[in-house]
């Protein structure tokens, strides 16, 4: 077991430092010139063009340039947002907050459809349930997040009136419009992972069903509400966990889209922002800050599994 | 099983021909220019435009129909390229074990980032359009299919006829491209057929974005995202190729579980 972690933290090291080299390449090709983009493309000097260079570090061989940036973030200095001159630091963490709770409530939608779902699925297979939970799980993992956001907004915001249709409201300023607000983004995010969660729980709950142990707490005269959430699903729900520790990247990902289309003033629109904005710090730290975190995540769903599961550990 | 899963397959298969149709008789088919601005603008469904006018008074079904060429197109490349990438650098990691960890080390890198950002800053990085998103959305991919043909390849290189190949003294590159790659063919095909829906949906998000295919090319994600700015006025602008991606996702997703069965009767009993 010691062993097994060992060697991933050790494979989890050396992905990190690929990691930092693809981040640091991608924004060392992004078009047109860092420096235009601080002192403005029209009426600058040569002198203030090369100033400014000077001062990114722009100057330097592409190496040095990469190790200054590697020894900079190991000192928590991620340096200066080149459109807003403010530390890269400070606008993560003001946004930070806003799109944990999306997350948070976007696995939460997601847990919640998809857990009763999955059971009820696996308890009456190929009926109606059945078929309306495969028809949803489908329709989840093929609707583009972007688009089925649209028809939200469209039809409980347009045409219900129920919803805001986009816009953020802080928690502190009011809690109950905070929560109306993040509905319909939450739901957007979690509609991938929930049809994944409902496919996986479905299928590993008919094959717990099957097995003797259940079998034996029905025999026992054991309520057949208990055998179902006690004895089947607490089994049932091991792969769910890795499932969603896996699929934690892919809600991450999608998270970029959900604020753009919902305007929810979160770590993507800050994202998205510095990709139309040439702003490479914020960009190079984002890309970066997130595939560490996915990186993490997936350690821990790893040797999560493997503490559930002991058949990984020796693969 | 097969039996069971003939009319989604049967539908799948016809969406995917018609819209297969559309993407390569695209010119044909159209009824007008998809460029061409020759409507009152936001003119909803009618005799004349089946799927109603956008905002600049251009045809919905005209461009719905050269969108689907450039998804496919899109959809197609990227997955070929995607595979292309990952077989050699599996192949290469599985026999040549000294390349092995910094290969699979990459590929890992690759897949730690969300799929969306990367491709979103690679997309950046070059000049915006079809190519650029083709190349963003292979190298986002080809990890999938490095750790598919590496697993495969390494439990291939332990069997019998590989070690008979190389007693007989076969050379790497023959080995692995006539004894090795044929097969891996099956499960390489599904996993692409799989792949390409998702590619799909990549490439609508990133022009949705902004950063992927640009306007007036009539993408399905262009087309959505104009829609999204007229949506209380005018939702059939993007109603359409919403639901086009939609049902191409859904057909190659059926028709890639299908080929698995196909193509792998082992997998099936293994599965259940």
């Amino acid at each position: 077991m010691r062993a097994f972690i060992i060697r991933r933290l050790f494979q989890t090291l050396i992905t990190l430092f690929v990691v930092t080299l693809i981040s640091f390449t991608l924004c060392m090709v992004l078009p047109g010139d860092p420096s235009l983009a601080v002192v403005g493309a029209e009426g600058a000097s040569e002198e203030m063009i090369k100033a400014v260079r000077q001062e990114l570090g722009l100057d330097q061989p592409i190496v040095i340039q990469y190790f200054k940036w590697l020894s900079a973030l190991f000192s928590g200095d991620f340096g200066i947002s080149i459109r807003t001159r403010v530390h890269v630091m400070t606008l993560f963490a003001q946004r930070l907050p806003v799109t944990l709770e999306l997350l948070a409530l976007g696995i939460l939608f997601s847990l919640l459809v998809a857990i009763p779902m999955g059971i009820l699925s696996a308890l009456r297979p190929n009926t109606w349930v059945d078929t309306t939970g495969t028809v949803l799980a489908v329709s989840g993992v093929a609707m583009p997040q972007f688009f089925l956001g649209m028809l939200l907004i469209l039809v409980f915001a347009l045409w219900l009136g129920w919803l805001p249709s986009s816009g953020y409201v802080s928690p502190s300023e009011s809690l109950v419009r905070n929560l109306l607000a993040m509905i319909l983004p939450a739901i957007s995010l979690g509609s991938v992972v929930a049809a994944e969660i409902m496919r996986q729980l479905r299928s590993s709950m008919l094959e717990v069903l099957n097995e003797e142990y259940v079998q034996t707490a029905r025999a026992k005269g054991v309520a057949e509400f208990t055998v179902i959430i006690k004895h089947a699903l607490r089994n049932a729900l091991i792969p769910v966990v890795t499932l969603l520790g896996m699929r934690i990247g892919r809600l991450i990902g999608g998270i970029v889209i959900i604020e753009v289309v919902f305007s929810v003033p979160g770590i993507g629109r800050l994202l998205m922002n510095a990709v139309l904005f040439n702003d490479f710090p914020v960009l190079q730290t984002g890309v970066l800050l997130v595939a560490f975190a996915v990186t993490f995540i997936n350690l821990l769903a790893d040797i999560s599994y493997s503490f559930l599961d002991p058949r990984i550990r020796h693969t | 099983m097969i039996f069971k899963l003939r009319p989604s397959l049967c539908f799948s298969a016809l969406a995917l021909a018609v819209l297969g149709v559309f993407a390569l008789f695209e010119t044909w088919i159209t009824p007008y220019d998809p460029l061409a601005v020759e409507f009152l603008p936001l003119d909803p469904p009618g005799w004349k435009n089946p799927f109603g006018t956008d905002n600049l008074g251009r045809d919905v079904f005209s461009r719905f129909v050269a969108g689907a060429r450039i998804s496919f197109v899109v959809g197609l490349t990227s997955v070929f390229f995607a595979a292309l990438l990952g077989i050699l650098a599996g192949l290469t990691a599985a026999y040549f074990k000294k390349v092995q960890a910094v290969f699979m080390r990459v590929m890992d890198a690759i897949w730690a980032f969300p799929m969306l950002l990367l491709a979103m800053a690679l997309a950046a990085s070059l000049q915006p359009g079809i190519v650029t998103v083709i190349i963003a959305i292979a190298l986002v991919y080809s990890p999938l299919f490095a750790r598919l043909v590496y697993a495969q390849a390494l439990s291939l290189l332990e069997r019998e006829f590989i070690l008979a190949a190389q007693a007989f003294g076969c050379k790497p590159a023959r080995l692995l491209f006539t004894h090795v790659l044929p097969n891996l063919a099956a499960p390489v095909i599904v996993q692409a057929t799989l792949t390409v829906g998702t590619a799909i949906v990549l490439e609508s998000s990133l022009s949705f974005l902004g950063v992927g295919i640009q306007p007036p090319t009539p993408s399905w994600g262009v087309m959505i995202q104009t829609g999204y700015k007229w949506l209380e006025q005018a939702a059939w602008m993007s109603i359409l190729p919403g639901m086009g991606i939609y049902v191409t996702v859904v057909s190659f997703s059926v028709l890639g579980d299908w080929l698995r069965i196909i193509l792998d009767p082992k997998q099936l009993t293994r599965k259940v």
